[in-house]
C-alpha cells in the first residue's frame, strides 16, 4: 500500500539508531533490540501458546495426581520422558516459565521507550504543518473567507478545541497562520495500560505462588478443625509462608444440607458452619458459589459425602462407635465406599499383655438409596430415600498397629492376601439393624451423618490480579476504539476587491485507522467553515 | 399447557430449516449475481462538504488502493459511484435471503427464550444451550453488518456466515443436546449470566470474524492467480465474486478487534467466578487453558497486524487458527478432555 499505512501504528517512530560501535556493548544492544521487537513478542506469544496445549492434553500433576500415575503406568518408555521434561506441570515447568519470563522482559524493554516517547508526545506541540497540504491522504481545496488569519485562528481552533483536538498556533512571518491539530492521545495510553496492568497482572499472580496457602479437610457434622498444618489433611504452602503464617480460627461444621431433583441432579449443598478464634461464636452458611471469607482466608465447600455411624459392641461388652467418612465411588448416585476399623476391640479389660489377632475392621459400601430389588451396592439416588450398608467383617491384624500409614478409606489388601486378616461374611443392614458376628459381638448400623470437604485458600495477589485485569479490558478498548488523528488548517492572507480575505486550507493525516478518516475530517472541516464568516459573493 | 421444552426442540429445527433456507437464497445471489453488484458500493465517493457561509469544500480522498475498483461494468445504466436503483430478480432472492434469517433469528429467539422458562433460568446453562446462544449472537452479528450502508456490499455472502451457523445447530442438536434441566450448584451464579453470556457474544462474533477471514483468504488467492495469468482454481475460484481484498481485511480485523475486549471481559469474569466457586481464579483447567490460548492467538493476531512483513494473509490466516482453538475449546475440551468444566450436561 502506499505510504498511509507505514503510519498505521500509534507505534511512535524510531529513534534514530545509535551509530554502530564494536564490542561486547554493541552486540548486547543488538540482541536486546532483537528481544523487544515486536516480531520476537508475535513468536514469544505463539510459542506460549503452543506450550499451553499439552498442559491441556497430558495429565497434570497438581490437578489429578492419580490420572498421571495412571498414564506412567500405561506409557512406560514415553512416560518418564515426558516426565522428567516437566509434561506433567506444564504450567510449573521451566520451560513454560522462561517463555512467559522472555515475554515480560520484551514487554518492558518495549514499554519503557514507549511511555518516555509517549510522554514527551504528549507535552510536545502537534507538529507544523506540512507544506503541501493538499498530498496529505486528506484535503479540502482552499476557500476564501473573509476576516485577516489572525482574526480567524480564534474560531478555528476553538471549533477544533471543542472536539478535543489537542492545538497549537503558528505565526508565520508571512502573515500566514497554522493551525495544527491532533487527537487521539488516547489510545496510546490505553495500549500503554494495556501492557503495564498484563505485567502488575503476572507480579499479582507470582505473589499469590509466593505467599499464598491452600489446605484441604474433610469434617464431619458435628467436628472441627483449626487453621494449622497439623488440622489439614492435605496442604500447600507458598514458598514464603511457614506455619505460624496461617491466621489462627477454628472452623466446625454443624450441619450439611443436600437438596436433590428427581433426576438426582443436586440443587443445593450448603455448609452451615460455626466458627471463630477461640471458640465457634459467629455462624456462616457456605454454599458452593459463597465461601466463608475470613481476612486473610477464605474457606469453600468443594465436596461432600456421608460418613455411616457404625457401633460395634465387642464380646466383652465394650462399644465402640464413631462416624465413618465414606468416600463416593460415583458422584451421581453418591454410592461410597469406606471402612471402620477397631483396633482396640476385643481386649479383656484389665489385661496388660495384648491379644493379638482380634482386631475388627468393616468395608463396605453405602448406599444412600438401595434399589428394591436386585444387588444392593450400587445406589440408585444420590439422596438418603432407602438408606442402607453392605458390610464385610474382617478379624484378625490390619495392619494399623505396623505404624505405616496409610488410606482410613480402604483397608490393607496385603493384610487379606497374606492371611493375617479374615473375611467372616458379609450383610446388608438398613439403619437400627444388627449384626451379631460369630463370636457374639454385633455391629450396629445407627445412621449416617453427611462430612464436607473444604478449602482453604489464602491468596494475597488475587486483588491485585482483579485490578489489573480490569486496567487491561479498559486499556484495550482505549487502544482498540481511539483513533489516532492530525489536522492542519493553513489560514493565509490573501488581498482581494472585497477587503481582506485568507485563503482556508486543510489537510489531515490518520495515525490509525485511515479508511476511516475522510469521512470524520470532512465533518471536522465542515464545522472548521461554519465557524468563520464568509467572503460576500458577487451577487450580493 | 404445551411442554415449553418440546416446543423449544421444534423451534430449533424451525430455525435451522429457515437458515438452511436463507443459506440457498445467498448461495443463488452468490453463485448467479453480477460481479457489478458487488463492486459498486465498494466505490468511494468524493466528499462534498458545504457548510456555512463557504463555497463547497471539496474533500479528496485517498484513491482506493487497487483492487477495490470494480473490475467488470457496473450497471448497465450508469457509471460507478452512482446508486441507481436497480433491481433484478437476483436482488428480490437476497432480499429474501435476508428476510428468512431475520425469521430464523426471531424463531431462533424463541427457542432460547421457550428453554430458558422451561428450565426455570437463564438459557445457557449447557454446552446445547451455549452453542446455540453462540449461534445465535453470529446471525444478529451478520444482520449488524448488513445494516452498515457505507461498508462493501457483502449480502451475498452470507452463505458462508450461515454454513458453519447451520452446521454448529445441526451438531448442537444431535451430538450436544441435554434435556431440560436446572443448574447444578456450582453453576447457581450470577457470574455465570455474565461470564457465559459475554463468552457467547465474543465466540458468535469471532465466527463473523473467521468467516470474513477465510473469504479474504479465498479472494486474496484469487488477486494472486489473476495477477500471476493463472486460472483461479477452487477454492480461489469463489474469490471472483467476492467484494476486494481489503474491505474484507478490514472487516475482519474490525470484527474481531471487537470481539477480543469481550473475549478478555469473558475470562476475566470467568476467573472471578472460579474464585468463587472453586477457591482460586485460575487453574489451568482444561477450559481456561484453551481460553487463554484462543486469548493468546488473538493477541498475536493483533500483533501481528501491526508488525510489517506480517499485515494481510498471514495475520488473517492467525484469526483462522484463533477460531480452530475456540472450537477446540467447545467440542474438544467439553467432549474429549474432562475438566471442571463439565457441564456440558453429557455423560
Ligand atoms: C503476553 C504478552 C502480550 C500480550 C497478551 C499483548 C497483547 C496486546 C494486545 C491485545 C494489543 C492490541 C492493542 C492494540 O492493537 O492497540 C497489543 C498491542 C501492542 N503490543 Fe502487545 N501484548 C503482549 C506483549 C507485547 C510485547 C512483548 C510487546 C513489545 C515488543 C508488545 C507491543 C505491542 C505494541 C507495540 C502494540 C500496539 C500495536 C500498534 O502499534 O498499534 N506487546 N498487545
Amino acid at each position: 500500500m502506499t505510504a498511509v499505512s507505514e503510519v498505521l501504528s500509534t507505534q511512535p517512530e524510531p529513534v534514530g539508531a545509535p551509530p554502530p560501535r564494536a564490542g561486547l556493548g554493541a552486540t548486547a544492544r543488538r540482541w536486546w533490540r532483537q528481544l523487544t521487537s515486536m516480531r520476537t513478542a508475535l513468536l514469544l506469544l505463539f510459542l506460549l501458546a503452543v506450550a499451553a496445549v499439552p498442559g491441556s492434553l497430558l495429565p497434570q500433576r497438581p490437578l489429578n495426581p492419580p490420572k498421571v500415575a495412571q498414564f506412567l503406568g500405561d506409557h512406560t518408555t514415553v512416560g518418564p520422558l515426558l516426565d522428567r521434561l516437566g509434561f506433567f506441570n506444564v504450567f510449573g515447568s521451566a520451560w513454560f516459565a522462561a517463555i512467559y519470563l522472555l515475554l515480560a522482559v520484551s514487554l518492558i524493554g518495549c514499554l519503557v521507550p514507549r511511555i518516555r516517547l509517549h510522554a514527551r508526545a504528549m507535552r510536545s506541540a502537534p507538529p507544523p504543518a506540512p507544506r503541501h497540504l493538499d498530498r496529505l491522504p486528506v484535503s479540502s481545496a482552499p476557500a476564501l473567507a473573509t476576516g485577516t488569519p489572525a482574526a480567524l485562528a480564534a474560531p478555528v481552533r476553538s471549533a477544533l478545541r471543542r472536539r478535543r483536538w489537542r492545538t497549537v498556533v503558528r505565526d508565520l512571518p508571512d502573515g500566514t497562520v497554522e493551525i495544527s491539530a491532533e487527537k487521539g492521545y488516547l489510545r496510546e495510553i490505553g495500549n500503554l495500560v494495556f501492557h503495564v496492568a498484563l505485567l502488575a497482572l503476572l507480579g499479582g499472580a507470582a505473589a499469590g505462588a509466593m505467599w499464598g496457602w491452600q489446605g484441604n479437610v474433610l469434617v464431619t457434622e458435628g467436628s472441627a478443625f483449626c487453621d494449622s498444618t497439623q488440622g489439614y489433611d492435605q496442604y500447600t504452602l507458598g514458598r514464603q509462608v511457614g506455619d505460624s503464617d496461617l491466621p489462627p480460627f477454628c472452623v466446625r461444621l454443624d450441619r450439611f444440607d443436600a437438596a436433590y431433583l428427581d433426576s438426582g441432579q443436586p440443587s443445593l449443598y450448603a455448609a452451615n458452619v460455626s466458627y471463630g478464634t477461640g471458640d465457634f461464636a459467629r455462624r456462616y452458611r457456605i454454599k458452593v458459589n459463597e465461601p466463608l471469607r475470613l481476612s486473610g482466608a477464605r474457606v469453600y465447600l468443594i465436596d461432600h459425602g456421608y460418613a455411616p455411624i457404625l457401633r460395634y459392641t465387642d464380646r466383652y461388652g465394650q462399644v465402640f462407635s464413631s462416624p465413618s467418612p465414606f468416600l463416593p465411588s460415583d458422584i451421581t448416585t453418591m454410592t461410597s465406599d469406606g471402612v471402620a476399623v477397631f483396633p482396640d476391640a476385643n481386649q479383656k479389660q484389665g489385661e496388660t499383655q495384648r491379644t493379638p489377632n482380634v482386631e475388627v475392621a468393616f468395608e463396605g459400601v453405602y448406599t444412600p438409596t438401595a434399589p428394591e430389588i436386585g444387588p444392593k451396592v450400587r445406589s440408585v439416588f444420590p439422596g438418603e430415600r432407602s438408606p442402607g450398608i453392605t458390610l464385610a467383617a474382617y478379624r484378625g491384624d490390619t495392619g494399623l498397629a505396623s505404624g505405616i500409614p496409610r488410606s482410613v478409606y480402604s483397608l490393607d489388601q496385603n493384610q487379606i492376601q497374606t492371611g493375617k486378616l479374615k473375611m467372616l461374611g458379609a450383610k446388608f443392614l438398613r439403619p437400627g439393624q444388627k449384626w451379631t458376628l460369630d463370636d457374639g459381638s454385633t455391629l450396629e448400623f445407627v445412621g449416617t451423618r453427611e462430612w464436607a470437604g473444604l478449602r482453604v485458600d489464602h491468596d494475597p495477589g488475587q486483588d491485585t490480579v482483579l485490578v489489573a485485569a480490569v486496567l487491561m479490558v479498559v486499556g484495550l478498548i482505549g487502544s482498540l476504539t481511539v483513533r489516532r488523528r492530525r489536522l492542519w488548517v493553513r489560514l493565509a492572507p490573501a488581498a482581494s476587491a472585497a477587503g481582506t480575505g485568507t485563503v482556508v486550507s486543510t489537510g489531515g493525516l490518520a495515525r490509525t485507522d485511515p479508511d476511516t478518516y475522510a469521512e470524520e475530517f470532512g465533518r471536522t472541516v465542515a464545522e472548521i467553515a461554519a465557524s468563520m464568516p464568509s467572503m460576500p459573493s458577487e451577487k450580493d | 399447557m404445551p411442554d415449553l421444552a418440546t416446543l423449544s426442540d421444534q423451534l430449533l429445527i424451525t430455525t435451522i430449516l429457515l437458515y438452511t433456507a436463507a443459506m440457498l437464497a445467498y448461495g443463488v445471489e452468490y453463485a448467479f449475481g453480477r460481479r457489478g453488484t458487488v463492486a459498486r458500493a465498494a466505490v468511494r465517493e468524493r466528499v462534498l462538504v458545504g457548510a456555512g457561509g463557504l463555497p463547497p469544500v471539496e474533500v479528496s480522498l485517498p484513491s482506493p488502493p487497487e483492487g477495490s475498483l470494480p473490475e467488470a461494468p457496473v450497471s448497465p445504466g450508469g457509471p460507478a459511484g452512482r446508486t441507481v436503483p436497480d433491481r433484478s430478480p437476483l436482488d428480490y432472492v437476497g432480499g429474501l435471503a435476508v428476510v428468512l434469517t431475520v425469521i430464523g433469528a426471531l424463531v431462533h429467539v424463541g427457542v432460547l427464550v421457550t428453554r430458558g422458562i422451561a428450565a426455570g433460568r437463564v438459557p445457557w446453562g449447557n454446552m446445547y444451550e451455549f452453542a446455540i446462544s453462540v449461534c445465535l449472537i453470529a446471525v444478529v452479528a451478520w444482520l449488524v453488518v448488513l445494516t452498515r450502508p457505507k461498508r462493501v456490499a457483502v449480502r451475498h455472502l452470507g452463505a458462508f456466515v450461515m454454513l458453519p451457523v447451520v452446521l454448529l445447530l445441526g451438531l448442537a442438536g444431535t451430538v450436544l443436546y441435554t434435556r431440560v434441566a436446572p443448574l447444578v450448584p456450582a453453576l447457581n451464579s450470577y457470574w455465570l449470566k455474565i461470564h457465559v453470556s459475554a463468552a457467547a457474544i465474543a465466540t458468535g462474533v469471532f465466527l463473523v470474524g473467521f468467516a470474513t477471514g477465510v473469504l479474504y483468504l479465498i479472494r486474496d488467492a484469487y488477486d494472486r492467480a489473476v495477477a500471476a495469468g493463472r486460472v483461479a482454481r477452487f477454492p480461489a475460484s469463489l474469490g471472483a465474486r467476492l467484494p476486494a481484498a481489503e474491505g474484507l481485511e478490514r472487516t475482519t480485523f474490525r470484527v474481531t478487534a471487537f470481539a477480543f475486549p469481550i473475549w478478555t471481559f469473558a475470562i476475566i469474569a470467568g476467573a472471578i467466578w472460579a474464585e468463587a466457586a472453586w477457591s482460586r481464579y485460575w487453574g489451568w483447567d482444561p477450559k481456561e487453558t484453551w481460553a487463554f490460548i484462543s486469548w493468546v492467538v488473538y493477541a498475536a493476531y493483533l500483533h501481528a497486524r501491526a508488525t510489517a512483513g506480517w499485515r494481510g494473509r498471514r495475520a488473517v490466516w492467525i484469526v483462522v487458527l484463533g477460531w480452530a482453538t475456540m472450537m477446540v475449546n467447545l467440542f474438544g475440551v467439553n467432549l474429549v478432555i474432562t475438566g471442571l468444566h463439565s457441564y456440558a450436561g453429557l455423560q
